[in-house]
């Protein structure tokens, strides 16, 4: 009774698998080669934990949950001087302006690079200046914005003096110079995804009578959503990041100071401080010399940069793994297009 | 059986079987013994005369990218009601003429073309380009589905300029009709029927190509276009797209590009052989088929190159 069934496997499988290749066999500068790549990758495991272990030992030693709702306040006790509520909020003031500019300027952009790029002297002009942009260090992109904001027919974005000069430091000034460093990484991945978009997806699109703008609106946009929202999570981090236009354009005051009476117009307008200004001011190098302090910002600072890079992969879908975080990353990658072919 | 409906496509091709191999038992001899099974099977499969229109004409027709001439001075019909085979050897310009047909070429840059293609009268180049690739259609050798629910890629082929999906959708029961009918077209609907909402990309590649249809139909076009829709699937599935063809034809113009000889002759009713650009032949199945007028033809069809 044979019919249909399985031919039975053997009692006794033989299996035969390969063997872990040895590098004994190899020329003596491979095995160097080799042993210094493997030694790189250890070493930089190493750094990588040490930073966070360090910034985790130090950081939870002072961290406190008042530091979260306390205002910082000018005092030589470290007792006395307070938390970090208004660098915390400024942090988050200059990534919503940064982003909410960057996000679909850059979206605009690579979009037209890839779909339209007519000319294609200008798209290439185009593609170079975002190189450009991308290469400057931000502490240059900062004096310059000094240098744009300081003008007076943009008065309206910062402080004025009396004497009619305007002072050029603000919330809006900061976080316009920060959209501008986030721009290329929105760009960058956008038309990166796009280019991963097979051209018979576009065609099949083109072949039902549809237009290039509802193609893309409807089609491609939202096949690459997640690759964008994981350049917009980069830019983000970026911009959480950065100190030098912080400390060149947002002023040196440690709490956020407004201008004029409207209540948000004002604050946006006046100066403030972020996480990172926070930290460089604490540290020893800076006027505050409250280590502590600056510590515990610090670890605050390195706990949301590093949640929005964990963020990143799971929307690239980089790591499988299970765990706690599975049931989100499916959440979130759910939506991803898995192309056939 | 509905006189209008044909039989089922795997019986042509059993029906065929011993004209490919002919039998030495006709009464005067291979050749004319050959034939008669063919055309006998042929007049059953052949659409109702007093159906067949005329929708496309191919004039004179020159296709070119930058200086390279793929098509040199083709002119066809294109009928409803009748589909047409373009069947020829790689490089001969027949996927270059058909997605001229719905100026498709015109995405490649450098694309040029001499002669008149019409519509129901009208120069295609006068209409409106997406006006006419809403009349006339296409689908691709390789699946290619949005990467959306099997019913927003239906809709999104419906909406004029409505939003498919996100948060605006709006789910009328006037265009779900009009999506299931479309399904229903492609004979598509009664296997997915219970989830409509589910990723068009984990349907099967038949179910794939399927689906192309169905949104291809969806706008009700009058010209089909199908470049080797059935390359990319196995047999079976093949069989169900080339039964749906023939059911389609009633409605709509069908134009198929294929390089499968077995399946042009089970689909088509019209056959045009195309060789380095030109149109080496064009008639009914059977007679290119059984009594080809051309040496290229014969050699074609009998193996001899391509």
């Amino acid at each position: 009774m044979e019919a249909g069934g399985l031919v039975p496997a053997p009692a006794r499988p033989i299996v035969v698998r390969p063997r872990r290749q040895s590098s004994a066999s190899w020329p003596l500068i491979d095995r160097i080669g080799y042993w210094l790549c493997w030694a790189t990758g250890i070493a930089l495991c190493l750094i990588a934990l040490a930073i966070v272990v360090f910034m985790f030992v130090k950081g939870i030693a002072y961290l406190r949950p008042a530091l979260f709702v306390k205002s910082p306040a000018p005092s030589l006790q470290q007792s006395q001087s307070g938390g970090f509520l208004d660098p915390i909020v400024g942090t988050l003031i200059i990534t919503a302006i940064g982003t909410v500019i960057a996000a679909p300027a850059g979206v605009a952009l690579a979009v037209w690079i890839s779909e339209y790029g007519r000319p294609v002297s200008l798209a290439r002009a185009v593609e170079s200046a975002i190189d450009v942009i991308a290469g400057v260090p931000s502490v240059v992109l900062a004096i310059f914005g000094l240098l744009v904001f300081s003008e007076s027919f943009l008065g309206f974005l910062s402080q004025n003096a009396v004497n009619g000069s305007v002072y050029g430091r603000s919330f809006f000034a900061a976080g316009i110079v920060m959209a501008i460093l986030a721009l290329p990484l929105i760009v960058g991945s956008t038309r990166e995804a796009l280019a991963q978009v097979p051209d018979r997806v576009r065609e099949a699109s083109y072949a039902l009578g549809k237009s290039r703008a509802s193609t893309i609106r409807w089609v491609l946009l939202p096949s690459i959503r997640p690759q964008i929202a994981s350049g917009i999570a980069l830019g983000m981090g970026r911009i959480i990041g950065d100190t030098a236009i912080i400390t060149i354009l947002l002023g040196v005051t440690l709490t956020t100071e407004g201008v004029g009476s409207v209540p948000l117009i004002g604050t946006l307008r006046g100066t403030g401080s972020t996480l990172t200004s926070y930290v460089y001011n604490n540290s020893p190098a800076g006027e505050g010399n409250a280590p502590q302090k600056a510590y515990a910002a610090a670890f605050v600072l390195l706990m949301v940069v590093l949640a929005l890079n964990a963020l990143v992969t799971r929307l690239t879908g980089g790591r499988e793994r299970g765990g706690r975080l599975s049931a989100l990353r499916r959440a979130l990658t759910s939506r991803r297009p898995q192309w056939t072919r | 059986m509905d006189p209008l409906m044909p039989p089922p496509v795997r019986r042509i091709a059993l029906d065929h079987e011993p004209h490919i191999a002919p039998p030495a038992t006709g009464p005067n001899g291979a050749g004319s013994g050959a034939v008669a099974p063919s055309e006998a099977h042929r007049r059953l499969t052949r659409p109702d005369p007093a159906t067949v229109r005329e929708r496309m004409r191919i004039e004179s027709v020159w296709l070119a990218y930058g200086e390279n001439w793929v098509v040199r001075d083709v002119t066809l019909p294109v009928r409803k009601g009748e589909v047409l085979a373009l069947i020829g050897a790689s490089g001969s310009g027949k996927t270059t003429l058909l997605r001229s047909l719905n100026r498709l070429t015109e995405i490649t840059a450098g694309a040029a073309r001499a002669g008149r293609i019409t519509l129901e009268g009208e120069e295609i180049h006068e209409l409106e380009v997406n006006d006419l690739r809403r009349r006339v259609s296409m689908v691709f050798q390789q699946p290619n589905p949005f990467p959306m629910s099997i019913y927003d890629n239906v809709a999104y082929a419906l909406a004029e300029q409505r939003p498919p999906r996100g948060r605006r959708r709006r789910r009328t029961a006037e265009l779900e009709q009009a999506a299931q009918e479309a399904l229903r077209r492609a004979g598509l609907y009664d296997e997915i029927a219970a989830d409509l909402d589910r990723s068009a990309l984990k349907l099967s590649g038949g179910q794939q190509q399927r689906l192309c249809i169905a949104r291809a139909l969806a706008a009700e076009p009058e010209v089909l276009l199908l470049d080797e829709p059935c390359s990319a699937l196995d047999p079976i599935s093949t069989a169900t797209i080339e039964q749906l063809i023939v059911r389609l034809r009633e409605s709509v113009a069908i134009v198929i590009v294929t390089h499968n000889l077995q399946q042009a002759f089970r689909v088509a009713d019209h056959v045009a052989f195309m060789h380095l650009g030109e149109l080496i032949e064009y008639g009914p199945s059977e007679q290119v088929f059984d009594r080809p007028s051309q040496q290229r033809t014969r050699d074609y069809i009998s193996g001899a190159f391509g």
